[in-house]
């Protein structure tokens, strides 16, 4: 009943290719930015924003970024995480090296670096797909995380490796407190997502949803494979090299190539697998998911811990917490395949009929 | 060394198409296990078969829980159920036998051999004498196994072709468990000797990742491509860090072997001894 298109008409071809065409969820979309942008920022404590708000939206744009590729397009990547380290090593590079450039350019300027370096790595992709694929971008992984380890220029001669990422400050307003990082990294999200979304109704997604596919097929209704590879690769290592920095900048603030490590790879191939691949709902929905279940379950440890006094040592805590992990994503793989974006599109057609489901 | 890895994801991506992302785990699993069982007092020809029971049930277990309701579910499902997999087996293992680091001693020494460093100038090491030779008994008994047994020859058909197998009759469920069965003692023969050579620790798991450039060297199908792809990554990992290493700072046995085999692939797609891929629209 409450969610019944019955009665929208178009009248327009603007009103038929609308973003999000059901009135409802026009309303349900407008009141979750209002949450995430208001309600939020003056409800949430400090912890809340620097232990999960900031990490879920941020590893949703890595996700994200992730999506396009192996969602979209079908290439399937396991070096994400090393193009998150060339965007947060490039932009504070870029910070440090170019007096006065503003922080958002230096962002963008990652983004580009690890759009670039995404292209030398999807090359590949041209010959090489599936597993042999997910195999070369493992290549990416390790070289690209020893390359900023070794080479001392990329970490100011930093002898520990470490860098410290500077202060956000935009027009002279500096961005220090959790509250204002959670902000400008919201803002930054949406409207990358919004880019996303655009770019994957289009006629880009659609020469990647053909060339996911069929790429042969795709070759032979006239699509180049070549431009559409190399083009989601270039857009995804982008989104990763932007979620990189700001998970430098706004998140962890002092890094070590070392944080981009191969668990990170694949923890963000998990939200996407979790969240539902080829979906932009998804990439939020899994990161959601895969950033709060292990605070979740040391919560649960601790509060079992506590009430029936089994006294779990801290390793077996955390051991447990990765086999619980693990059993999760298998669970999660055999019951609902298609992630949680499904399972939110079934209740959406559910929804439609309810109350009268006759 | 490689190879013996690099054997076990052959094996069971042969026979189910399933890319095992968890064989590293499994190869923890077996060595952390028997370890566990010598200090609880087993002898070792005790806790060899014991281990090996383990690891066979660990496989059926797999087969049955994991695998079998993801039937027909596409390949990546698989591949990322086979890494969760791989996170429960290496939570298991601690739980049950803890994290330390121990040492496991097979009774071989690991030194030069002094006969044959007279005779030819090269250190050869008696346990890698051993290694080499398990490895080679591994593989022939292995490739006997896959052309000339029935179960063998029922695996390469499963492996072709799920659905025209069972139009033959051939169980295959009872197949997957017999492949998974032997990818655990598989895990079981190289956890002992890498364990003997670096210590049981945790990054045994790493070892499982190197086997990826060796299996895309060989070709993800091939048994022989397993063991030549083994031996040139083996080598030339090493090479390169005593040849190529100084130059740029060292540490670069960590990413050579999938550079080499990325380079390799752009040469020849389907990897040296890979089957050659026929794409039709």
């Amino acid at each position: 009943m409450l969610y019944r298109e019955a009665g929208q008409f178009k009248t327009s071809y603007a009103a038929d290719s609308a973003i999000v065409p059901i009135r409802q969820d026009r309303i349900g979309l407008a009141l979750i930015l209002a949450i995430a942008f208001i309600v939020v920022p003056l409800a949430a404590s400090p912890y809340l924003f620097s232990a999960i708000l900031i990490p879920c939206l941020i590893l949703s744009l890595a996700a994200l970024g992730l999506n396009i590729l192996t969602g979209y397009a079908g290439q399937l990547s396991l070096g994400a995480a090393a193009f998150m380290a060339v965007g947060a090593f490039a932009s504070y590079n870029f910070v440090l090296r170019i007096p006065g450039i503003p922080v958002l350019l230096a962002f963008a300027g990652g983004g580009l670096m690890a759009a670039a370096v995404g292209i030398v790595f999807g090359l590949p992709s041209l010959r090489i797909r599936g597993f042999y694929l997910a195999v070369a971008t493992l290549a990416a992984q390790f070289f690209i995380i020893w390359c900023l380890t070794k080479v001392g220029w990329f970490t100011n001669y930093n002898s520990s490796g470490v860098i410290t990422a500077q202060h956000i400050e935009i027009a002279g307003f500096t961005f220090d407190t959790p509250r204002t990082k959670y902000l400008l990294v919201l803002a930054i999200v949406v409207l990358m997502a919004l880019a996303a979304k655009n770019m994957t109704r289009g006629n880009v997604g659609r020469q990647w949803m053909a060339v996911r596919d069929m790429d042969v097929a795709a070759e032979v209704i006239g699509i180049r494979p070549m431009r559409a590879k190399l083009l989601a690769f270039a857009v995804s290592s982008f989104y990763c090299g932007v979620a990189g920095a700001l998970y430098a900048y706004a998140y962890l603030g002092t890094v070590e190539p070392e944080a981009y490590n191969l668990d990170l790879s694949l923890r963000i191939l998990f939200m996407i697998i979790i969240g539902g691949v080829g979906t932009i709902l998804g990439a939020f929905l899994g990161s959601a998911f895969i950033v709060i279940l292990p605070i979740a379950l040391n919560m649960l440890v601790g509060f079992l811990d506590n009430t029936l006094h089994l006294n779990v040592a801290s390793s077996v805590a955390s051991n447990l917490e990765l086999m619980v992990f693990g059993g999760l994503i298998i669970f999660f793989l055999i019951v609902e395949p298609h992630g949680l974006a499904r399972l939110w599109q079934i209740t959406k057609e559910k929804l439609r009929l309810w109350p009268f489901p006759h | 060394m490689y190879s013996l890895v690099a054997l076990g994801f052959v094996l069971i991506y042969k026979a189910s198409g399933v890319f095992n992302f968890a064989q590293g785990s499994l190869v923890f699993f077996a060595a952390l296990t028997f370890v566990g069982l010598l200090e609880h007092g087993f002898n070792f020809w005790l806790a060899l078969p014991a281990t090996l029971v383990v690891m066979i049930v660990l496989g059926l277990a797999i087969e049955r829980v994991v695998l079998r309701p993801l039937v027909n579910q596409p390949q990546i499902s698989l591949f990322m159920a086979t890494i969760g997999l791989s996170f429960f087996l290496e939570g298991l293992a601690q739980i049950l036998w803890g994290a330390n680091v121990r040492g496991l001693d097979l009774g071989l020494q690991d030194e030069p051999l002094q006969s044959i460093a007279d005779a030819t100038g090269i250190n050869v090491s008696k346990f890698d004498l051993v290694a080499a030779a398990i490895a080679a008994a591994l593989v022939v008994s292995l490739a006997l196994f896959f052309s000339h047994t029935r179960i063998g020859r029922a695996l390469r058909a499963v492996a072709d072709d799920h659905q025209a197998a069972l139009a033959v009759g051939i169980p295959l469920q009872q197949i997957w468990a017999i492949v998974w069965a032997v990818a655990g003692f598989v895990a079981l023969v190289t956890g002992l000797l890498w364990g003997a050579r670096n210590g049981v620790q945790f990054a045994l798991t790493f070892v499982a990742l190197k086997a990826l450039p060796v299996l895309i060297l060989g070709g993800f199908e091939s048994v022989p491509g397993a063991i030549v792809g083994g031996l040139i990554i083996g080598a030339s990992e090493k090479l390169a860090e005593v040849y190529l290493g100084p130059f740029v700072g060292g540490g670069i046995e960590g990413w050579f072997p999938y550079v080499l085999a990325l380079l390799f692939l752009l040469v020849r797609p389907e990897g040296l001894f890979g089957e050659k891929i026929i794409r039709r629209v």
